[in-house]
């Protein structure tokens, strides 16, 4: 059985590509055969968040147009080789390709025995929106916990519901534990609470992030990151297994050491 | 007794509960696509209609969209809330 998940936000720059690229790393990981399609059409970016942007020679629009094959444009993941990337078109617009199109390109890569085929959104609620979730058979949403990013989050969990794809998973990106425990930073509880979605996953906020992506080697594969072990459980979430939300305890600062010792009773 | 309550915030001041009611009314305008502009025309109207029947106070009618619990408890639906304090009830002609 293979199954077609939109990774999309609404609002940019939340971590779509990240996630996509993860999530997809992740479920190779476990074995299962994956493609990662970008749909970013004109600003493509998971090739360089996978590390694979010298490889391109396809992309597709190309596939689309009928240039060339369906498995000439997949390029082959250097650490996995059940996972595939289909590029994004650089040089063309959101234009290029119709929801009908996509809708097609899904079914084909459906055909040929893939088990998750993950689709990285673009930005906006426009064309490429309407794109990328035509041949979706579920959506994930993903924000960070700030207002600008939950309404953007909020108007497109209705027009994904609008167009059919209902009950989309929230991934709730760059969390920071130490903001929450504040009280400065929205938590989990409070963007359901908003959003009225089932959480799928809380990652947290990790440089590890910054230096997998520098380096073109997706957190998920790092035993060391805190991040990639929220987009492992995700996964495993994904493969229908109950993995608890994970805790993140922030470690008691000098100061919070010293508020326990005056604490009475209470 | 926390010793340091004194130095902490309230919570409902906190800036978590702050960004959570603002993204609650944006929303409740987001959901019903309803702009400002519209609801005051829905406003000139229903005072309109409402003229015909009853004396009304304007100045201290109060019409908004907010939200409450839907019927079935699943989650939170938008509703126009109208007060309209009446003044005197006009003679209307049933006939």
């Amino acid at each position: 059985m293979s199954e077609v998940i939109v990774i999309t936000s609404g609002k940019g720059g939340v971590g779509k590509t990240t996630t996509s690229a993860n999530l997809g790393c992740g479920l190779a990981m476990l074995g299962k055969k994956v493609a990662l399609v970008d749909a970013d059409i004109g600003l493509r970016n998971l090739d360089v968040v996978m590390g694979l942007e010298n490889r391109i020679v396809y992309d597709l629009v190309d596939v689309v147009e009928g240039n060339c094959r369906l498995k000439q444009a997949l390029i082959k993941d250097k650490r996995y080789n059940n996972l595939y990337l289909l590029p994004a078109a650089q040089t063309r617009d959101k234009n290029a390709v119709s929801p009908e199109q996509m809708q097609k390109l899904c079914d084909n890569l459906k055909e040929d025995e893939f088990d998750f085929i993950i689709i990285d959104c673009p930005a906006g609620i426009e064309q490429g929106f309407k794109n990328a979730i035509a041949g979706a058979d579920r959506a994930i949403v993903v924000t960070t916990p700030e207002v600008s990013a939950v309404r953007d989050a909020d108007r497109i969990i209705g027009l994904l519901e609008a167009s059919g794809l209902n009950n989309p998973l929230l991934v709730l990106n760059r969390l920071r534990f130490d903001m929450v425990k504040r009280g400065d930073m929205m938590a989990i509880d409070d963007v359901t609470e908003i959003l009225a979605i089932d959480v799928l996953g809380v990652v947290p906020d990790d440089e590890a992030i910054v230096i997998a992506t520098n380096k073109g080697e997706p957190a998920v594969t790092n035993p060391e990151s805190k991040a990639g072990q929220a987009y492992r459980n995700i996964v495993q979430r994904i493969l229908g297994e109950n993995v608890p939300i994970m805790s993140f305890e922030v470690e008691d600062t000098f100061l919070d050491k010293l508020k326990k010792i005056f604490r009475f009773g209470n | 007794m926390d010793f340091f309550s004194f130095f902490k915030k309230k919570d409902s001041t906190s800036s978590k509960n702050v960004a959570k009611d603002r993204l609650k009314l944006v929303l409740v305008h987001d959901r019903v696509n309803c702009s400002s502009q519209v609801l005051e025309m829905l406003k000139t109207d229903i005072i309109k209609v409402i003229s015909n029947y009853m004396e009304i106070d304007e100045e201290e009618l109060d019409i908004q969209i907010t939200q409450t619990q839907s019927e079935d408890k699943s989650g939170t639906v938008p509703v126009l809330y109208a007060n309209i304090p009446i003044k005197s009830m006009r003679k209307v002609n049933q006939d």
